[in-house]
């Protein structure tokens, strides 16, 4: 009896050690893998030695997954592009990206991870409710925090962290800033879902702001998820109202809807809707004369004819001709955040042997004195809250197709 | 002018909701059931229609009449195979099942053709009315929503009040015992009353996706619901009661999110129907019927 006892107990210890064995030679493989990554840059000359560790942090596996490679795949090109032209000070640039499955606990273990390889500044997390946590850790830090995509309001609560894309409810600032500025229109209406935070957060800062830039609300109707189909009462009320233009902080299919009924009713205002509204096009069966000239807030438009998105959907192409569903506004954030990054690094004078907490004084410093023409926006400036300030990229629906407005 | 407007939207929308609560309040009326899957056989009409005109090119009226044909047989066999081993079951048995339809019919919808909302191609080509230099605009959606669901009102009323068919479904409907004794097919007219309720849900879905253009999986549930509530306002079991509880219904949410709050509107609709219920528990239409000892 006890003999079998002992034997189990051996046998058990056995096995953990194979298991212990087998992590470890993953993990030599892992190691094998960046260090050809490493070779084959090493063909590149630097004019300083030492290398500027950018860590990041995303899903590259569950639900999010095609978030945060598309994040990765973005940075990874800005990172190149960026080596192949001398690196940041005259430093190679060593990007690594670890997973976290969208889950703010292996997140922060990540973020653990990414500190012992020797991270000294963070270019993530790309979603929401890690990112929060993260920037919490990276506040005790003082660990530079540059999010690409995470849009929710407290991501960026730490004074050293800062973001790429709008926060949600600045989009409506945006949007009533655009309206002006174009002047598109003096009286505007708007509808919105009651039901829904991310539409009452714009509609609330639209109709603030539109105030202080003596922009005309002359109609602010609501519905909510269930009472999504009829509009009609409330396309009355804004023909009514002598609205020119109608802002729809909403996704695409009540859009589409809305849009519908009130060409029934013989209205034809402009519209403007919040980035909610990317991806009507892609409706089944969509009458495309019903959203002609159909205006929307987008991060990213492939079609953009600027000089740095056809550069970013050239190099994006013909880098990774296998995983062009990549290219949208994720990489293009992260593009621009790893550009934003050099910019900064630049100001701040960052340099391969300097400690974290140096580092993000010199970048926290430095971020509001930049200004990146980016992918997903031209003249990107931040405010010391960490919000990007940029003129955003509006497309517009001609005939059928999108195209920048 | 913009009174009128709301008015006129509040009929169309009134009307769509007439048709629907049609379905509901004949199936209640004969087989004392009420069947939850009703919105969704809007819907599966209103997917075939697009499936005939969008997907096989047919002309409108030939898409509408195939959708007829399919939900009325649709409505036959969810009678043959969910409802009727179930005759003798509790009420609340019947309920179950008939939630359980519904949520199977939601389901198929979603693994045939996807969750992705699709943009309903109109099947009106009548062309909009435009009156007192553009401040009134009638869509032709309306204008045929509102006619067809008169005639078919009319039509069904003179169905039942004059015919043989009609007149037996009314003896079921007040004694399924004595009709049979009478020599009344009960199961028969049963059946007869799920296939015009199911060939009037295919219109209904037809006429919904065309005024409102957003066809999903769950494009019946929420009409179906309210439609529902119109035909208890009206009087359930009461073919004219349908009609005017689902034009009062329309009538008052339009009138309500026009003028008082496009978010309270459902509340107001629900208070309104609350106290109406309790001034006259059977409905604007609804006959007071003894129970029988």
């Amino acid at each position: 009896m006890k003999l079998r006892k002992i034997l189990a107990v051996v046998l058990a210890l056995a096995m953990v050690f194979a298991f212990a064995a087998c992590t470890k030679s993953d993990n030599g493989g892992k190691e094998d893998a960046s260090g050809e990554a490493n070779s084959n840059t090493a063909a590149l000359s630097f004019a300083n030695e030492g290398t500027i560790k950018i860590g990041s942090i995303g899903p590259l596996t569950g639900d999010a997954a095609q978030y945060g490679n598309a994040v990765k795949l973005g940075a990874e090109l800005a990172v190149k592009e960026i080596n192949a032209a001398g690196g940041i000070n005259g430093y190679e640039v060593e990007f690594r990206m670890e997973d976290d499955v969208n889950d703010a606990e292996k997140s922060v273990t990540a973020y653990g991870t990414l500190k012992d390889w020797g991270m000294q500044m963070l270019m993530g997390t790309v979603t929401s409710t890690p990112c929060k946590a993260v920037s919490t850790e990276a506040e005790a830090d003082n660990m530079f925090l540059l999010t690409p995509s995470g849009s929710s309001v407290d991501c960026i609560q730490p004074d050293v962290a800062f973001r790429v894309c709008f926060s949600d409810p600045n989009q409506g600032i945006v949007a009533a800033n655009y309206i002006v500025d174009n002047a598109l229109a003096t009286k505007v209406a708007v509808i919105f879902n009651s039901s829904d935070t991310y539409s009452t957060g714009i509609k609330d800062t639209f109709v603030a702001e539109a105030a202080t830039k003596g922009l005309e609300v002359v109609a602010q109707e609501a519905f909510t998820n269930d009472n999504a189909t009829d509009f009609s009462a409330q396309i009355t009320n804004i023909k009514a109202s002598g609205a020119e233009l109608v802002f729809m902080p909403i996704y695409y299919t009540p859009a589409s809807l809305i849009m519908k009924q009130a060409k029934d009713a013989g209205f034809a205002p402009t519209y403007l809707g919040s980035d909610g509204i990317d991806g009507i096009l892609g409706m089944d069966n969509i009458d495309t004369s019903l959203v002609e000239g159909l205006m929307y807030l987008t991060p990213f438009l492939e079609s953009s004819t600027d000089e740095v998105t056809a550069r970013f959907v050239t190099g994006f192409k013909s880098t990774y001709p296998d995983q062009t569903q990549y290219l949208n506004q994720f990489a293009a954030d992260a593009y621009d955040a790893i550009y934003a990054i050099k910019a900064a690094a630049e100001k701040g004078n960052v340099t391969a042997d300097m400690e974290i907490s140096a580092v993000g004084d010199a970048m926290k410093a430095a971020m509001v004195e930049i200004s990146v023409d980016g992918v997903t926006g031209s003249g990107i400036t931040w405010s010391a809250e960490g919000e990007p300030t940029k003129t955003p990229r509006v497309a517009k629906i001609v005939n059928g197709k999108t195209e920048a407005a | 002018m913009k009174f009128l407007s709301q008015l006129i939207s509040g009929i169309s929308l009134g009307s769509i909701y007439s048709l629907i609560a049609l379905g509901y309040t004949m199936v209640y009326g004969i087989a004392k059931m009420l069947n939850f899957a009703h919105g969704d056989v809007i819907m599966i009409g209103a997917f075939v229609v697009y499936t005939a005109c969008v997907t096989a090119g047919l002309p409108a009226v030939v898409g509408v009449l195939i959708a007829i044909v399919f939900c009325t047989l649709l409505g036959v066999t969810i009678e043959r195979f969910a409802y009727k081993p179930l005759r003798q079951a509790t009420s609340l048995a019947v309920l179950i099942t008939a939630i359980g339809v519904s949520y199977l019919l939601q389901n198929l919808a979603l693994l045939i053709f996807g969750s992705d909302t699709k943009q309903f191609s109109s099947v009106v080509s009548l062309s909009a009315v435009t009156l007192a230099d553009g401040q009134l605009t009638i869509s032709g959606e309306t204008i045929v929503t509102i006619i067809v669901s008169v005639i078919i009102m009319v039509s069904l009323y003179l169905f039942v009040n004059k015919t043989k068919p009609g007149k037996a479904m009314q003896a079921v409907s007040e004694d399924k015992g004595a009709a049979q004794l009478m020599g009344i097919n009960v199961n028969g007219t049963i059946a007869l009353t799920f296939a015009i309720g199911s060939g009037l849900a295919a219109i209904a879905g037809a006429l919904l996706c065309s005024a409102y253009p957003a066809l999903s999986p769950y494009t019946g549930a929420m009409p179906g619901i309210k439609a529902f509530v119109a035909a208890v306002f009206g009087g359930i079991g009461s073919i004219p009661g349908a009609m005017i509880g689902g034009i009062v219904l329309g009538i008052i949410e339009n009138l309500s999110k026009g003028y008082i709050s496009s978010q309270l509107s459902d509340a107001i609709v629900f208070a309104v129907l609350i106290i109406v219920l309790l001034v006259k528990p059977t409905g604007i239409m609804g006959k007071k019927i003894n129970e029988k000892v």
